[in-house]
């Protein structure tokens, strides 16, 4: 089966810096794969190149088949990739419903389901509907740039390190957000937390200095230390 | 589910009342053409607010479209019998005229980022200050020209009513354009603009519309405030113009509407009596460096303007109760 989200021997290069060099993965359908790497290895450079936001300057990103690299971010936004940044990236101004609205590029009713499970998900979201994003606590705010991702109309959701800087009893909160989120979308995660990785990734990506190493289910790599030790540092 | 009052639009309709009650009860005409300054800075103030408050674009240009307004009108008026058709027809053309070049400007600058920006459209600005200084035979060039006003308007208080229910008209319009989803997209855009692209928004489009709703605004101004001169040149183009909307916005408060209303009152009422004190005390001959410090002062102590200000000052006083955990779960209005 061909996979929802192909990267080909991708190269990003920002400014003069030479970030990507080399990153194949592919991420299958109703599966979380999830990119791990130290820090700088050039995971977030890698869902930002899968967005557009840096685009790539050589290899093939492809998402449903069709092949994507050229394409500017609104369009491949469109085609329905979603993203929550590692900052979260709340519209400080705008109300928990603006900031829900706004995700919502066009109302229907797949959009109207999504946003009932979202809120079943995230009950703090109704709680502070009509409050500013700005005046979120961290927690809060990262439930609402999931919520918003997921309720546009997005095949697949590009998360980055969703539990960054989160207490544990958020990040569990997060994890069973994903776990759920999962039933009804592709997810290719970025986590450092490798115990969370672990738990809810089907599938795994080793990047080291922008460049793929190594692939595979995540029980394999569960199960292997050396690897573990080599490229993230535990074990 | 009753819905609430809205006092800031009760309280904006009383004050507009007030404000039309006065030609009939004062026959003071310096009082008559003062405030009619103020409405009508007050349009191309609010103008600007819809790039800066919520596109968050700085522009140095936004004078060329003061200035089409001004010329469309003062030269149709000039050239044609001074009727009410022919000034109503000289808005809409300005109107037109001030879109068709805001959406072109827009596409050529809105691409760049900040200062570059704010550059190309000084550029831009300058390119048409020149081009109305060198077409003299429809400018007049710097000398400028005099018209004839309509008849209707030698009367001072039928044209302060009229420019009156126009800025009322163009602060409700551009209230419901902000307040619409395409506004809160503006509002994503100026906060995080890679962001609103990644849910799926041409940003581009959405800042070319900001700058054609601001332009066409700006050029309804420039319209308006020539025909209360009956005298125009090519100072309503210089970059004065677009510096004194750029700091009635920011001394009111960007991003509300009212605030730039409020910074053209003051504006315009600080240039009126500080220049007027000139002539007791010479001192104040050097009036436009105390409205240096007025402006330095009120960027110290109110950095979000006043209108800001007093928001911030309502929903510090309100919070206490949002924060508070609901005793049972709220039952918000989500969309269904």
């Amino acid at each position: 089966m061909e996979p929802l989200l192909r990267m080909d021997d991708v190269h990003t290069h920002i400014g003069q810096y030479h970030i990507l060099q080399g990153v194949s993965f592919e991420a299958r359908a109703g599966e979380v794969g999830v990119l791990l790497g130290r820090n700088g290895a050039g995971k977030t450079t890698t869902l930002k190149t899968i967005l557009g936001l840096t685009p790539a300057s050589g290899g093939r990103v492809s998402f449903g088949g069709t092949d994507v690299t050229k394409k500017r971010t609104h369009a491949i936004s469109r085609s329905g990739i979603g993203y929550v940044p590692e900052d979260q990236g709340i519209f400080s101004t705008l109300t928990v419903e603006e900031n829900m609205k706004v995700a919502m590029t066009r109302e229907t009713e797949e959009t109207r389901k999504k946003l009932d499970t979202v809120l079943e998900l995230f009950p703090d979201l109704k709680t502070f509907w009509k409050k500013d994003g700005g005046h979120l606590s961290g927690g809060q705010k990262q439930m609402l740039a999931m919520a918003r991702a997921f309720v546009g109309n997005s095949k697949l959701l590009l998360i980055d390190e969703p539990s960054k800087g989160l207490a544990p009893i958020i990040i569990e909160k997060v994890m069973e957000a994903i776990q759920e989120m999962k039933q009804h979308t592709t997810i290719v995660l970025v986590e450092q937390n490798f115990m969370m990785a672990s738990r809810i990734g089907d599938t795994y990506t080793l990047i080291d200095d922008g460049r793929t190493v190594q692939s595979g289910r995540m029980a394999d790599l569960a199960g292997n230390d050396e690897l573990k030790r080599k490229y993230l540092g535990i074990g | 589910m009753k819905k609430p009052m809205n006092w800031s639009k009760i309280s904006l309709i009383i004050a507009a009342v007030l404000l039309a009650a006065i030609p009939f009860v004062s026959d003071s005409r310096t009082w008559l053409i003062l405030l009619t300054q103020i409405f009508i800075f007050s349009i191309l103030a609010m103008s600007y607010d819809v790039l800066l408050g919520y596109a968050g674009m700085v522009s140095f240009g936004h004078a060329m479209f003061f200035g089409i307004g001004a010329y469309t009108t003062a030269v149709l008026l000039d050239r044609f019998e001074p009727t009410l058709l022919v000034f109503s027809l000289s808005i809409a053309a300005g109107m037109l005229i001030a879109g068709i070049i805001s959406f072109f400007v827009g596409l050529l600058t809105l691409r760049l980022k900040d200062h570059f920006f704010a550059m190309l459209t000084l550029a831009l600005s300058g390119l048409f200050l020149v081009l109305a200084e060198k077409w003299r035979s429809v400018t007049n060039g710097n000398d400028g020209f005099t018209f004839s006003a309509p008849d209707v308007f030698r009367d001072r208080a039928v044209f302060y009513l009229t420019v009156l229910a126009l800025l009322v008209v163009v602060y409700f319009a551009l209230r419901r354009f902000t307040n619409s989803p395409l506004g809160r997209v503006l509002i994503a855009v100026r906060e995080n603009e890679q962001r609103t692209k990644a849910l799926g928004y041409r940003t581009l489009a959405y800042k070319v519309i900001a700058s054609v709703v601001a332009g066409v605004t700006a050029s309804l101004a420039g319209s308006l405030y020539v025909v209360s001169l009956r005298f125009v040149n090519t100072s309503v183009m210089a970059m004065d113009v677009t510096l004194d909307a750029l700091l009635m916005t920011i001394i009111g408060g960007v991003g509300t509407l009212i605030g730039p209303i409020i910074g053209a009152g003051i504006i315009e009422l600080a240039q009126h009596y500080l220049s007027d004190l000139a002539g007791e005390y010479p001192l104040f001959e050097r009036w436009i460096i105390f409205f240096g410090i007025l402006y330095i002062l009120a960027v110290i102590f109110f950095p979000t303007g006043i209108a800001g200000f007093f928001k911030s000052l309502f929903s510090r006083r309100r919070r206490p109760e949002a924060d508070a955990p609901p005793l049972e779960p709220a039952k918000p209005e989500v969309p269904r």
